[in-house]
């Protein structure tokens, strides 16, 4: 039974319909990658398995149906969001950003602050500053590391590269992979296809919100159109 | 020099209700980004659930804590029931909502226990004790210890408890905390609650020296404003401090500056918030949020 099912998910925004129809499946310990152009519906999936927009189809977390899905109930649920644009509380220090990151846990355990800070080292030295005060990189980090926290069980990514320096977004595809084999699941949205590709098992080409491609992440480096669209070569 | 202590502990009295008051302002604002102008007859509203408590023959202490107790539930409904249904409305209409919310309470507690001031001795006695030739009234201690350390102890809920991280984290940023898991609504509802609890502690403490009626703390509460402008309307501990020197601003201009007396003194609140406003808007006291 796959961890995560979408079945015929359609969701829109006023009258433009974003996602049309995807149905697609992520197993226990997958990591997957989601390609696709702009405006493809790749957040805007993302966006729908959280409920955060609208949608009709199903969609199931270990093959039972979630109807009323929230933010904080899919939180709760272990389906953790990182979104767009690295969601951090500005106005918090970056451990009590982290703190908040174990809400969904019994309390903050030191175990998992230090595994994110062996992971994030840089967190560690400006942990008693404000998030506002932390580079693009770092703030991504400290987004992940958030995540990090809440043991989730469906890490679910969205375009951790924007604004960052490649070298930087080695260091985070470098984490997901370490987080993902230490078992959590993975999905991540991404428009720089080489390193999704290279770091993913699985992924799905998005186009104006249908799944026009889907497979193996090696076999998919290989496909020509697949290549020319979103590898450049 | 005396004269200058007492009127020093008698404003940090009055300054002291006004601070939490402003405490209280300031948490409204920051969990649901509305001023509550009910806050006040909020406050006057638990007062006067107090003392009918004691009237009933309670003794003072379980009675407050009783009064606190009811005033967090009472304003968490109010968040629950009166505001969350029109919370992504104009933030006009949900000012002047507040406002219509406090003309009712006060109509209410007209209503309800009169309009004639009631006697209401609260925990502290009013007699003097004179150190070093200064007479202090043991009221006006007791107030400024109590209210320091109720804004002390809700710092401390904001800063080291979980609630305080979730009451930070959804005021910071809603969308952010509902990913992490926090319910965003139960804060809201959980900030108006201590809001309501700061201000059934303000209107107790006030109680005594004002008399207690339904307008009560109605100047109160216009100071309390002032007092959470100047701490930048955003900042638990300006807002303290915002009332603790216009409490002692008011009382030694009303005292010393002969021809301002009591009349004048709403007005010199003023003078001094149209002077913050217009040379440092965002708070002298510093922006800095816990």
């Amino acid at each position: 039974m796959p961890l995560l099912e979408l079945r015929d998910v359609e969701a829109g925004y006023g009258g433009i319909r974003a996602l049309d129809g995807v149905s697609l499946s992520v197993e226990e310990g997958d990591f997957v990658a989601i390609l696709g152009a702009n405006g493809a519906g790749k957040s805007t999936m993302l966006r729908a398995i959280c409920g955060m927009v609208r949608t009709r189809g199903d969609v199931l977390l270990d093959g039972t149906k979630i109807f009323h899905r929230t933010p904080e109930g899919m939180a709760r649920k272990g389906v953790t969001h990182v979104p767009e644009g690295r969601g951090t509380f500005t106005t918090l220090t970056v451990l009590d950003n982290l703190r908040v990151g174990s809400w969904v846990q019994r309390g903050t355990s030191t175990r998992d602050l230090a595994r994110v800070f062996e992971l994030f080292p840089s967190l560690y030295e400006r942990r008693n500053v404000r998030a506002a005060m932390l580079s693009g990189g770092e703030q991504q980090m400290l987004a992940l590391g958030r995540a990090l926290m809440a043991r989730p069980r469906l890490l679910l990514v969205d375009e951790p590269s924007l604004g960052l320096a490649p070298l930087v977004l080695r260091e985070i595809f470098a984490v997901l992979r370490r987080m993902n084999e230490s078992g959590t699941a993975i999905v991540v949205v991404e428009q720089t296809a080489q390193l999704a590709l290279a770091a993913a098992r699985h992924a799905f080409v998005l186009e104006r919100g249908r799944v026009v491609l889907g497979g193996d992440a090696a076999g998919l480096r290989l496909d020509e159109p697949v290549r020319r669209t979103y590898l450049g070569y | 020099m005396t004269g200058f202590l007492e009127h020093l502990v008698s404003g940090l009295a009055s300054g002291g209700i006004y601070g939490l008051l402003a405490l209280a302002i300031v948490l409204v604002r920051r969990t649901t980004g509305v001023i509550n102008f009910a806050q006040g007859e909020m406050a006057t509203l638990a007062a006067f659930g107090c003392w009918t408590l004691v009237d009933h023959g309670w003794a003072f202490w379980p009675a407050f804590g009783a009064t606190i107790a009811l005033s967090f539930a009472g304003g968490a409904a109010l968040q629950v029931v009166v505001l969350r249904p029109v919370e992504r409305g104009p933030l006009a209409g949900i000012l002047v909502l507040t406002v219509g919310l406090m003309l009712s309470l006060n109509g209410l507690m007209a209503w309800i226990w009169g309009g004639a001031p009631k006697r209401f001795d609260g925990p502290f006695s009013a007699s003097l004790v004179t150190v070093g030739g200064a007479a202090f009234s043991k009221r006006d201690i007791g107030v400024v210890v109590a209210s320091l350390a109720v804004a002390a102890l809700v710092g401390l809920l904001l800063t080291r408890t979980k609630l305080g991280l979730g009451l930070r984290a959804a005021s910071a940023s809603p969308a952010e905390a509902r990913l992490a898991g926090v319910r965003v609504g139960a804060m809201r509802a959980a900030g108006w609650g201590l809001a309501a609890a700061l201000g059934a502690v303000a209107g107790v403490l006030a109680a005594p020296s004002l008399g207690l009626e339904p307008n009560m703390l109605q100047t109160a509460l216009l100071y309390a404003l002032a007092a959470a402008v100047l701490g930048g309307l955003d900042s638990p501990a300006g807002a303290l401090v915002g009332g603790l020197l216009l409490g002692v601003l008011l009382d030694l201009v009303g005292s010393y500056v002969h021809w301002v007396g009591g009349e004048l003194r709403p007005a010199t609140a003023l003078a001094v918030l149209l002077a913050v406003l217009l040379v440092r808007p965002a708070g002298p006291l510093g922006v800095r949020r816990a």
